[in-house]
């Protein structure tokens, strides 16, 4: 995004609180105002209403100001708006700006905000922001049980942390439409949304996304984007902001920061009858999408287990710390976490295998479609056959030998082998999603996307989809995206939807395409288009039974160009599947634990990710390696935390344990394919997938190793501190 | 300002500086490199990573000053016209990129690392590497490009 030139362009730079939660006395910008064409503007200044929350069960009083009014709510509030020549300028200049604050007492911890004695929104009356589930208790959920086990952890709060920070330009033209480079995963839903927020008529709006560094859930609109778009409109000139990483850090929303409690039970022989689980939310400062996100872990409380009775609530609460959204896995990470911990306690309690209690309480392979006691509509799956490939992949007999060797000789450096087998929803709200297919002069194509791709490689999946359903060579064509004024609609990249609804909208725009083609060609070789098929091979169109009457795409478009026909050549499909889709897999995580130091290794992580039908196995395999990073980063290493003042004391790459390749093994993916009836390509999501996997495969990996020391649990981050705590805590 | 000299991907360039510019915006904003990028602003990410007479440092924690005089190659400097080096071409052969936005600075680092150690094992990839962040893809097609660059000998 820094790479875009604009001509003549003002740099914005935030003036953050740097108290978590104050009274604003006074604003005062003299001295900044002093340095050359410097100008400083405040919520005094704007005319805008707030932000958020956006969603109809949450506390409407708790959305956010575009520019703090009265009182700041986290560190990172923005309080001024810097305008200057350049970003040197620009950081000197909101140094000068001074601010009063009147600090108040910080809620940091989202226990201590549920108590509701100090309000962030006195006017709401409560810091709770949205409830989910029944806080009804079935007082008879465990009858039947012979085991009944509990257990409490923390889905730790993580930051999202795309190498490309944030950054975002914007350009009234002469016509007075405004263009806004945005980076982010949305542009559709951004222009949407800055409509809604500037009271603008969308058509009024050009949003462009980029290339963009990196996403993971965070990059959606949010105030610095819509600021930026208000002020070029304000001054008529162009404006740009870029954030620093520092910055970056407390203002990019969060992800995870959920409190979970369970409580599992069943037969002696490892049948699991009931399970409960209670969510403690942190939002963060203000309520928006992070307040909702535990309705997806309620709704995938049952993991992949059948089981008879579930009950699930969620509260999420405010507290003086960046708003949390969506951060690669956004609400079912939590889900898996919880249900995959409640199995290894419920196990540990019976002396039974961890995967054996599984296979117990497996939805078998042949009761799909299936709906769990906590509502989801599984579409497929075979969960006792990615248990079983991932047992056979990492060699689990093997393994527990070695466990059982070293267990009996005392060895200081024990051996942990941990399972997590999943399934987590995709697409899953059902959307729409556009696809557009043009031939072009030269005989290739052109797909148009409403997906948006920020590292994803739909630019070369979607054209392998394209080129394969008009047999063209897939160089030959070429994916637009991210341009509201090129590509007519679109819902952009998150939740793991883009290739089931965008791919397979472009595989049927393509085929609307091809039998627009065969209508040409019927015409041109005076024969019905019925009769016209396509070679594929070849990338040749003929009559059927008869290979020398045909043209191919480069004749047909040069053709029909020259007789003012090649517009016909294009054809728009919008795809909307009838449900969710539903990937699945099991990862097996093997750790070594040094019992007195606390050091934790991994060792290997053995990942069997099933996501339906794979386009282009390579790209999809590089979403399932990062998704496992990021799994294991949460497992190990990354805990964004506050003071109790609710300052940041991991706000740089310096103290945020963002793990290094030094930090992580290979990762052993092994590959397998339920394909979903759901959409023409029998893909589901591949992006989350391995996040969700493999942070209770590491964290039971951890556990278990400890298990002989008496340790029932270890905090996340289960890194070298936590566990040194935990096996103190079974030491006394 | 001071005055530096100094050659950047086989160009020789002269400018007047403000002391406290630093070589990556000097690299970006005055010369139009923009290859290399900023991820950080605490030495922390690589993805500003160039080579300064043939090492590896990370741009946003030199200044411009300090680079005169020196040899200053940035991820434009790599390819021989369209032949990509072979650090990029592993790179992309190997699928070890998804956003791109580490890609220039972990091709830079790679190309020092194996200047210093041309057949590394795979520990001495992952600790060689270690200055520099990845988001997108666990490392793992980082480690095999790297490998596949050590193999034809890059």
């Amino acid at each position: 995004m820094e790479n875009l030139s604009l001509e003549g362009a003002l740099t914005v730079t935030f003036v953050r609180s740097l108290l978590a939660h104050a009274n604003i006395v006074d604003v005062d910008a003299t001295a900044a105002e002093a340095l050359p064409n410097v100008q400083v503007m405040t919520a005094a200044d704007l005319d805008l209403g707030v932000f958020g929350p956006g969603f109809p069960d949450v506390n409407p009083s708790m959305g956010r100001p575009l520019l703090v009014v009265d009182r700041v709510r986290f560190v990172g509030d923005i309080i001024a708006i810097v305008i200057s020549d350049d970003s040197a300028t620009g950081a000197d200049a909101a140094e000068l700006v001074y601010v009063d604050y009147d600090q108040l007492p910080a809620v940091v911890s989202p226990h201590e905000s549920a108590k509701d004695e100090a309000l962030l929104f006195p006017e709401a009356g409560t810091n709770v922001a949205t409830r989910a589930g029944s806080p009804e208790h079935d007082e008879n959920l465990f009858d039947g049980c012979d085991v009944v086990v509990s257990g409490t952890f923390v889905s730790q709060r993580m930051a999202p942390c795309p190498l490309e920070a944030r950054s975002a330009a914007a350009e009234l033209g002469p016509d007075g439409r405004i263009t806004a480079w945005l980076s982010t995963q949305t542009p559709h839903q951004d222009r949407t949304a800055l409509a809604e927020t500037l009271g603008l008529d969308p058509a009024q709006i050009r949003v462009v996304g980029l290339d963009v560094g990196g996403g993971f859930g965070a990059k959606t609109l949010n105030v610095e984007e819509v600021l930026v778009v208000w002020l070029a409109r304000r001054l008529g000139r162009p404006v740009r902001w870029t954030e620093t990483r520092s910055e970056s850090m407390t203002a990019l929303p969060h992800g995870r920061a959920a409190s979970l409690e369970y409580t599992i039970g069943g037969t002696r022989d490892g049948k699991v009858l009931a399970y409960r689980l209670e969510v403690l939310q942190d939002c963060g400062a203000y309520a928006s999408v992070g307040a909702v996100l535990p309705g997806l872990t309620g709704l995938m409380a049952s993991g992949v287990y059948a089981i008879p009775r579930i009950e699930f609530e969620s509260r999420s609460v405010v507290t003086n710390t960046t708003p949390v959204s969506a951060f690669r896995g956004a609400g079912r990470p939590e889900a898996s976490q919880a249900i995959e911990r409640a199995i290894d306690t419920f196990a540990a309690e019976l002396g039974m295998d961890p995967a054996e209690v599984r296979r117990r309480n497996f939805i078998p392979t042949n009761a799909f479609p299936y709906t769990t006691a906590s509502h989801a509509a599984y579409d497929s799956g075979d969960y006792e056959g990615a248990l079983e490939l991932a047992l056979r992949s990492v060699g689990y007999d093997a393994l527990r030998d070695e466990q059982r060797q070293r267990r009996e000789r005392a060895a200081t450096t024990q051996l942990g082998i941990g399972i997590s087998c999943y399934v987590e929803i995709t697409n899953g709200i059902a959307e729409i999603e556009f696809g557009e297919v043009e031939i072009t002069r030269d005989g290739g194509a052109i797909v148009r996307t409403g997906s948006f791709s920020h590292g994803q490689g739909h630019e070369t999946t979607f054209a392998m989809i394209a080129a394969e359903r008009l047999g063209l060579p897939v160089e030959k064509v070429t994916v637009h995206k991210g341009d509201t004024d090129e590509v007519a609609r679109g819902t952009g990249t998150y939740g793991s939807k883009s290739t089931q609804i965008g791919g397979a909208a472009a595989r049927l725009a393509a085929d609307d395409v091809l039998e627009v083609a065969k209508q040409l060609v019927g015409d041109y070789l005076e024969a019905s288009p019925a009769d016209i098929v396509l070679d594929p091979a070849l990338g040749r169109l003929h009559v059927a039974g008869a290979h020398s009457l045909g043209i191919s795409w480069a004749d047909l478009a040069l053709r029909a160009s020259a007789d003012g026909r090649l517009a016909e050549l294009r054809a728009e499909h919008e795809f909307q599947a009838a449900a969710p889709t539903f990937p699945f897999g099991a990862h097996v995580a093997v750790v070594e634990v040094d019992t007195e130091t606390g050091r934790v290794e991994l060792r290997r992580l053995v990942a069997v990710d099933d996501a339906g039908t794979l386009i282009n196995p390579l790209i999809a395999q590089g979403q399932v390696h990062g998704g496992i990073a990021a799994g294991v980063a949460q497992a190990l290493y990354e805990d964004f935390v506050y003071d109790d003042d609710g300052n940041p004391l991991t706000g740089t790459f310096v103290g945020y344990a963002f793990p290094s390749s030094a930090d992580l093994p290979s990762w052993e993916a092994v590959e397998m394919e339920t394909p979903t009836p759901l959409n023409v390509l029998g893909a589901k999501g591949i992006g989350e997938s391995g996040t969700i996997g493999a942070t209770p495969a590491v964290h039971n990996a951890v556990v278990d190793a400890l298990a002989p020391l008496g340790v029932r649990n270890v905090d996340l981050p289960a890194n070298g501190e936590n566990v040194w705590r935990a096996l103190r805590k079974a030491k006394a | 300002m001071t005055s530096v000299a100094l050659t950047v991907n086989g160009s020789r360039c002269e400018a007047d500086v403000e002391p406290r510019q630093l070589l990556v915006y000097f690299l970006r904003d005055r010369l139009g490199l923009k290859g290399t990028n900023v991820g950080c602003d605490t030495t922390s990410c690589g993805a500003c990573t160039v080579l300064v007479d043939d090492e590896s440092v990370k741009s946003c924690t030199v200044f411009a000053v300090q680079a005169d005089g020196s040899e200053v190659t940035t991820v434009e400097g790599l390819a021989r016209g369209d032949a990509l080096h072979p650090v990029q071409q592993a790179f992309h052969e190997q699928h070890a990129l998804q956003c791109g936005y580490c890609t220039p600075g972990f091709v830079l680092a790679t190309v020092s690392l194996l200047k210093e150690n041309p057949n590394p094992s795979e520990t001495e990839i992952r600790e060689g590497l270690e200055g520099n962040l990845c988001r997108c893809t666990g490392y793992h097609n980082i480690v095999k490009a790297v490998q596949a660059a050590a193999r034809a000998g890059a």
